[in-house]
Order: structure tokens, then sequence, then C-alpha cells
């Protein structure tokens, strides 16, 4: 071009008197002051001013120094304004003054960028510069942020305090500051991790440290996470969960008035809820309270045992209200464990942990096993005579029956006492079908088949003799009379085995055994009968001299009393002889019949036991105002033969199946051998580790095992 | 078959009377020489009648030999004889016993037993021996079992010497205890693994989960309430 000066050329200095009349009216703008706005012609002008400054052939390119006062335009605007403004103020307003200034510069940045845009274009990109805007931006930084922060942090945590205890705060100021902290890590979280959140967390674990009591009353968080940057919600999750829940957590739970145990001793199932839901949220969390949760209720069950010991009173258990008292309490957790823990298997798992425990307890001699078939029992016999004790009632109280069971180790124990039971109350009293068939159902469907076979083939007997009475009747029908006279066909095997004896009947009642084993014979093919005398009753007439009086007595005790019809006197020998009984059951009956409450018979000499040198005479003076006499024979009390039969049946069941597993698996180590066992029969009952090593060295013996020469600690099946 | 291989077969087929005087027929002799020795001494104590040797007559062969008639070297004759019934010997376990030991006279036969306990002392034929001796004891056909008295005195004899306390603390146990009358081989066997196996008396390696006889858990239980 020409030398010499261009009036075009735009000077340095011309150039930027320009620019600072065109900054000084932006700053009045974005101060507030009263400037009317830049018109596009103004605008274009700033825009033209830096462009012509640029492209000028050096040494009039000014673009090095324009660059250059931008950034001081930044920094005088920082350092002499901005900065004592914010300086100047005190909490919230600094708070506020920080947030107007940090939008001034950004508007200014914005503007200011657009003025200087010429030098985005080439130079800055040439000389891999900061960008303007990147230089508008670390000004603030550099001048005003660094600065400030400190005390704007201070002012911050002291807020959120602020609103923790309760008060109201300006959450948007909050959210705005908390963003600058953010936005001045341009492009990193870390100014605001350092400059703010660190210490925010530090200050919170101290903050919930110490209200940790407080805050299980007042139940939710918090929400602090409302104004803070997301990447703080899950740290500060965390640290609440740490600080309130997992440290404290024992202490939470064992707390006098407000820890897990109390909550339950005083049933707040409300804050039990509550405490679920925290807990839960918490890795492994919950598994203390499920173990508070557990022993409470063991606790209680063990309460209950004991108190039924305590009160037995001569050896004999009130087992109705025990029982009782259990299902109500499995009730009551049961709801427990499906409200407030929803349903969580691990307090599932907790319930029937506490109950296996208290549930296999023995009570004043009396195994868990036999007091609830002792229970059911009664159930049944009462239930014919209390109306109020309907069905529906009885039925739910066979559920939980049922579910007791499940927790009882000795199953098969109690199946054999039921069994028992079951036989007496079919045999002697009233007995109602459809409960016994209902339990039997239920039972069947718990525990299978197997469990319930032999019960239910009882119970069918029951059916099958009346038919057979019926078809027994017609029978003598016009054959030669014979005393009236009912039996009742159990087939062995489903019924409990009872001794038998070679009891010499009286004759008349020899003519209704015959005539009914003719009946039976005509009936069936290949079948023995077994008669059971001990467990028959007889109807007498006692022709006593004030008055007839009919006597209901067992048939061993008829069979005595008639010996009396042909002789007035009989001493004990004879009798043994006559009537051909051991002379255990002659004892019981001569007994009952002349020692008791009522004397039908005179002793000799009148003591208080039976020996065998005692005479016996026929009381024609016995009277009483009755006219109808039930004379019970005691029953052999038989809990310890009960006991022995299930050893014996557990030994059985040991052996088959220790040669079931030896069967399948060929060889197999000592200690695989007995839990296999244990597991498989787990489902009736718990064997003794003991008793499974006797049944394995007895197979030894019988050579169904042997020992690994190689190694002893293991079996080989014996094929 | 190429005539000429067949040819020095046929030819040994002929016996050389000129250079072997009968060699089979010598041999016969001498082996036979031998049984006499053995057959003569086998004479000596069995019984006429039954043609067996019975406890009578071993009693006299103990007295011959020197040794106790309860004496454990006996019973190891009898296991190298592979004796089947205790207390009689038969001739054709005696001679197995003498062939097997070189030897036909009462002098060589004492002689020969030290080597005879050492044999039977080495550890493979110790369990064998052992196992024997249990056996041998069984009286009748299908007997599995040993009565207690027999045991304790049969434990002495076999394992006194090597074993000597635990056998002393075993006894004993087995005197005082009721739930036992009588022993079975894996018992048996159980306690001569007990014996090498287990550092006696501390017992510290004994664990009462692995397949230790049930006999042998309550020995364990009632040694450890005595040491207690």
């Amino acid at each position: 071009m020409s030398s010499g000066q261009n009036p075009n050329i735009v000077t340095m200095e011309k150039g930027f008197d320009l620019i600072d009349a065109a900054v000084i009216k932006l700053k009045r703008i974005l101060e507030g002051k009263p400037e009317p706005d830049f018109v596009p012609g103004e605008y274009i002008g700033n825009y033209t001013t830096v462009y012509n400054m640029c492209i000028q052939k050096p040494p009039h390119d000014w673009s090095q120094q324009l660059y250059e006062k931008y950034g001081s335009i930044f920094k005088d605007y920082a350092t002499h304004t901005v900065l004592p403004s914010i300086m100047e103020k005190h909490d919230e307003y600094m708070l506020r003054e920080l947030s107007r200034r940090w939008d001034i510069n950004k508007i200014m940045v914005r503007w200011l960028s657009r003025f200087f845009f010429y030098l985005d274009r080439y130079f800055t990109v040439r000389r891999s510069f900061p960008s303007l805007t990147q230089v508008g931006m670390t000004s603030f930084r550099d001048h005003v942020y660094n600065n400030v922060h400190f005390n704007v942090k201070q002012v911050i945590i002291a807020l959120i305090h602020k609103e923790r205890e309760g008060q109201q705060i300006d959450r948007a100021l909050l959210k705005n500051v908390l963003d600058i902290f953010v936005e001045n890590g341009i492009g990193s979280m870390k100014r605001y991790e350092d400059d703010f959140e660190d210490f925010f967390l530090q200050e919170s674990a101290s903050y919930y440290s110490r209200r940790s009591s407080r805050w299980i009353q007042e139940d939710s968080c918090p929400e602090v996470a409302h104004y803070l940057h997301s990447d703080t919600e899950p740290k500060l999750v965390d640290i609440m969960q740490t600080h309130l829940l997992v440290l404290v957590a024992k202490q939470l739970l064992e707390k006098e008035n407000s820890g897990c145990s109390a909550l339950l001793r005083d049933d707040k199932t409300d804050d039990l809820s509550r405490m679920y839901r925290l807990y839960h949220a918490i890795p492994k969390g919950l598994e203390p309270v499920a173990e508070a949760f557990r022993l409470h209720v063991t606790a209680e069950g063990n309460a209950l045992i004991k108190q039924a010991e305590d009160a037995a009173t001569s050896g004999s258990v009130e087992e109705q209200v025990l029982v009782r008292k259990i299902i109500d309490l499995h009730d009551k957790y049961m709801v427990y464990v499906m409200d407030c823990f929803q349903n969580h298997t691990l307090f599932h798992k907790a319930l029937k942990e506490a109950f296996e425990v208290f549930c296999n307890k023995k009570v004043a001699g009396s195994s868990s096993a036999e007091l609830l078939a002792t229970f059911c029992d009664n159930l049944f016999r009462k239930a014919g005579n209390d109306k109020s004790n309907d069905d529906s009632t009885i039925e739910a109280t066979i559920d939980s029956v049922v579910k007791l069971l499940d927790y009882i180790s000795d199953k098969d124990l109690f199946a054999e006492f039921y069994r028992k039971k079951q036989a007496r109350r079919l045999l002697f009293g009233k007995f109602n079908d459809d409960h016994e068939r209902s339990i039997l159902t239920k039972l069947k469907g718990q525990f299978g088949g197997q469990f319930t076979s032999k019960m239910e083939g009882m119970v069918t007997d029951m059916q099958l003799a009346k038919d057979h009475q019926t078809g027994f009747e017609e029978y003598i029908n016009g054959k030669p009379k014979v005393v009236d006279f009912t039996v009742t066909v159990l087939t062995t095997g489903f019924w409990p085995s009872y001794k038998t004896s070679d009891l010499n009947l009286p004759v008349e009642m020899v003519n209704c055994i015959e005539s009914f084993k003719a009946y039976y014979a005509i009936k069936t093919n290949h079948r023995r009968l077994m008669w059971i005398y001990s467990l028959g009753t007889c109807n007498l007439n006692g022709r006593f001299d004030s008055k007839p009086i009919e006597l209901i007595v067992s048939t061993y005790q008829a069979a005595v009393l008639c010996a009396f019809n042909n002789t007035e006197r009989l001493t004990y020998q004879e009798l043994l002889e006559q009537v051909n009984l051991n002379h255990e059951d002659l004892v019981r009956v001569l007994h009952s019949l002349s020692c008791a409450k009522y004397k039908f018979l005179n002793k000799q000499p009148a003591s208080k036991t039976i020996s065998k040198t005692d005479s016996f005479e026929f009381n024609s003076k016995f009277t009483d105002k009755m006219r109808r006499i039930k004379v019970p024979l005691p029953p052999v009390d038989d809990r310890k033969k009960v006991v022995e039969d299930v050893d014996k049946d557990r030994r059985y069941a040991i052996d088959a199946s220790l040669v079931r597993i030896m069967k399948s698996r060929k060889v197999l180590p000592h200690q695989q051998l007995v839990s296999e066992c244990v597991e498989q029969l787990s489902r009736m009952f718990k064997p003794d580790i003991k008793m499974i090593k006797k049944r394995i060295e007895d197979l030894i013996t019988r050579d169904y095992l042997e020992r690994d020469t190689e190694n002893p600690n293991t079996f080989k099946y014996v094929a | 078959m190429p005539p000429s291989a067949s040819k020095p077969s046929k030819k040994r087929s002929k016996p050389d009377s000129a250079t072997d005087p009968v060699p089979s027929a010598s041999s016969k002799k001498k082996s036979s020489k031998e049984m006499d020795g053995t057959d003569q001494l086998f004479n000596k104590y069995a019984n006429t009648s039954s043609g067996v040797i019975d406890p009578e007559g071993i009693e006299k062969l103990c007295s011959s030999l020197k040794v106790p008639h309860t004496d454990i070297r006996i019973l190891m004759l009898a296991w190298r004889m592979k004796a089947e019934k205790q207390g009689y010997f038969t001739k054709a376990e005696w001679r197995t016993a003498l062939k097997a030991l070189k030897v036909d006279t009462i002098p060589k036969l004492k002689k020969a037993l030290p080597e005879l306990e050492k044999e039977v002392r080495k550890p493979l034929n110790f369990a064998d021996f052992y196992a024997y001796a249990f056996k041998y004891c069984l009286t009748e056909e299908k007997q599995k079992f040993l009565d207690i008295e027999t045991i304790c005195q049969l434990l002495d004899m076999v394992l006194g010497s090597t074993f000597r306390a635990q056998v002393d603390y075993f006894v004993d146990y087995l005197k005082v205890q009721k739930d036992y009358k009588v022993i079975n081989m894996d018992q048996w066997m159980g306690f001569y693994r007990f014996c090498n196996e287990i550092s006696f008396p501390d017992m510290t390696n004994y664990n009462l989960e692995n397949a230790w006889p049930s006999i042998l858990d309550e020995f364990f239980e009632w040694l450890r309430e005595k040491q207690a």
C-alpha cells in the first residue's frame, strides 16, 4: 500500500479509546445504571473497530495488544470493582452479590467476546491461546472466585446448618452459588469438590454423628439433595448411612428405649416398619435387625416354656394353655414378618429359627411332640361337649397345630403319640369323623402320605367296623340268643400293638365270641382274628342286696367279677387259675374292685394293697345312690413305651437310609455319609449322630458295608 | 515241525540211567525224608485217634519248646501254618509251617522261633497277624464276636509288648464299661489303627468326627475324663 499516514489506519490509541467507551457503556448497562442499550449500529461499529485493528498490516496489526487489552478489561473490573463489592458484604448478602456479579460476568463475557470476536477467528486459534470466553471466565476465577470461595463456603455451610435446624433458607440462591463453584472448575468438578464438597461432607458427618439418636425418631432423610450438585447426593447418603446407621447400628438396635428390642417389646409396629425401610437400604443392614427379632421371639418363647414348667403341678403340664399361647405367639409375629418386615426372607428365617429353639424344649419331662399330641387329643375330646368351639375354630386350630409341628424336629414321636391317643379316642369315646379326617388330610398335605397312612387306616377301620356290626346283627337274627355284643375289627399294623392274653371268659361271653368268629369266617377269607380283651368293656348287672346296679367295667374286671357267680369266695390263687390273667394285670383288676372307690368285692385282709395270699368275697352289701356305675381301669401309662418304639423305628429308618445312600454312591467318606443320612431323615426326626455311627458299625458287621482298606474313614457298599 | 528239532526232545525224554540214577526218584526220597521228619514230629504230638494235634498236644509241644502255653509265639506259629481251628493243628497245617521255617526237629523249631517273630513283626505281616489272631479265637461257624474276657487276654498277648500303655488303659476301660459285651472284627482292627495312628496318652490327634468305631470314641471320652 502507499506509505505515510493513511487516514484510515486505526491507531492503537484511537482504537482503545473507542473500546473503552464501549466498555464503560456496557458496564453501566450491566450494573443497572440508566443507559440506553446498544443499537445495532454501535454493535457493528465496535466489532468493526476491532476487525480493522486486526487486519491492518504490521506494524499496525494490533491483535496482540487487543488480546491483552481484552484480558486486562476483565482483570481491572474484577480487581477494582467486582471483588471489593463482594468482600464488603456478609452472609446471605455476600452470596447474593457473588451470584449477581457472576451473572454480570457471564453477560460481559458474552458481549465483549462479540466485540472482540475477530480475535477468536484467527489470532487465538493460530497462537493456540485461550479463547476470549475462556479468558473472561478464567479471569473471574482467578481474580474473584479464588479470593472469595473460602468465605462463601463458610456462609453456605452455615445456611445449610440453619436449614437442618429447621429454619427456612433461600435454596435457589444456594443452588446458584454452588453452580458457580461447579462452573469455576471449568470442565472439572475439582473446584466444587475441593472448595465446597469436602468441607460439607466433613461437616455433615460430624453433624449426623451428633444428631443420630434424634434422627431416628424423625424418620426421613432431610432433603438436602435438592440444591447440591447431583454428584454429591450419593456421597451424602453414604455418609448419612455410615454415621447414622452403620456405625451406631448396634447401639441403635440395642438402645434401651428406642432400640429394636424395645420396639418389639412395646409392640411399636410403625416404628419397626420405619426401621425396616431404613436399614433395608444399607447393604447387610437388615441382618442385625433380623437377629434382634430372632432373639426377641426366642426369649418370649422360652419364657412361655418356663412359665409352663413352673406351673406344672405333680409333673402334669397344662398343655392346652401352653400350646394356645405358642400358637398366639406365632400368629402375632407372623403378622410382624408380613407387615413390618415386608415378608422378607431374612425375617421368615429368623421366625423359624426362633420357634425351632423353644418348640423342641422339654417341659417337665414331656417332649413337645407329646404335648402337641395331647393338645390335639383334648381338642377333639372336648369338641363334642363344648358347643362354643364350632367347626371353623377347630379348623383354624388344626391349621395352627400343623404349622407348629413343622418346627418340631421329632415329628415321628408326635405321630406315635398321636396314634396312640387317637386309638383311645376311636375305641373308647365319641369321636367326630370329620375332625379326625380333617387333621389327617392337613398333616398328609404337609408331611406326606406315609406320615398319616396308619392313622387314616384306623379311622377307616371304624367305618368298616360299623358295617361288620350291622352284618353280624343280621346274621345272629334268628340264631339262639346271645348277650348283646359289639365287635370292632382292627387291622393289625394300623393300630398300636396291644398285648393279648389268654383270658378265660365267662361262658356267656364265649358264646358271643364263637358266633362272631363264625360270621367273620363266612364274610372273609384267610383272616385270623386276635382278640384283645384288654380293650373291651362290659355292662354287668350287679345283684346287690339293696338294689341292683349296672356296672360298666372292662372285660378283665368282668371276668373276675363273674367268677363270683358260682362261688361266694375265692382266693387270689384260685382267681389266678380261673381267670388266667398274669399277676400284674390281676393285681390291678383286684385293686380296682376291692381297694378303690367302689368296693364290689371284700378283701381279706382289708389292706390297701393286693397280695398273693388275699382272699375275696362278693360284697352283697354294696350300694350307691347311682343306678349305674362306671369303674375305669386305669390304663398303663406308656410314654416310655412310645419312646422306645420310636427309637426302634428310628434305628430301622437309619439303617434303610444308610443302605440306600451307599447303594447309590458305592463309595463315600464317613462325614458325608453321616450328613446325607441326617439330611434324608430330617423330615421326620433329627437323628443322633452317635446312633448313626453305631448303625454304620452294625451294617459293617452284617456285611452291607466295609471300610476302604486304603482309607478307613471311607466306606464301600458291599453288593 | 522240522525233524531235527524233535530229536533232542526225544533224546531227553529217555532217562539216562548211567549218569543220573533215577533223579526224580532220589528227589522224592529227599523230600520224603523231610516229610518223614516233619510227620514223625507231628505224630509225636498228635492225638492218635483224631489224627490232629489237639490242645493237650499243643501243651506238650509248648513244654518241649520251653515256651509258655499262652506265649504269642505259638500264635505266630499258628499264623504261619494258617491254622483254622483254635487249639488244633492238622497235619497239613503242621507241614506248611515247618516247611516254611525249614525245620524238622524240636531244637531246630525252637531256634527258628525268634526268626519267626521277627518275620511276623514286620508291619505288613503284623496287620495280617493281628487280624488272624481275632479270627483264630472264633469258635463257632458263623461267630462274629469275641467276649470281653478273651479280647483282654488277646490284646495283652498280641499288643502288650509294643503298645503297653494303650493296652493297659483299654483293658481297664473294657472291664468297667457296661455298653459292650462283645467285640467285633471292625472294632478289633480299629484298636490296632488307634495304637498306630494316635499319639498316646495325649491323644491330641484323635478326631471324634472321623469314622472311628464308637467304642473307641467312648474310650477316648472316658480317658479324657480320667485325665482331667
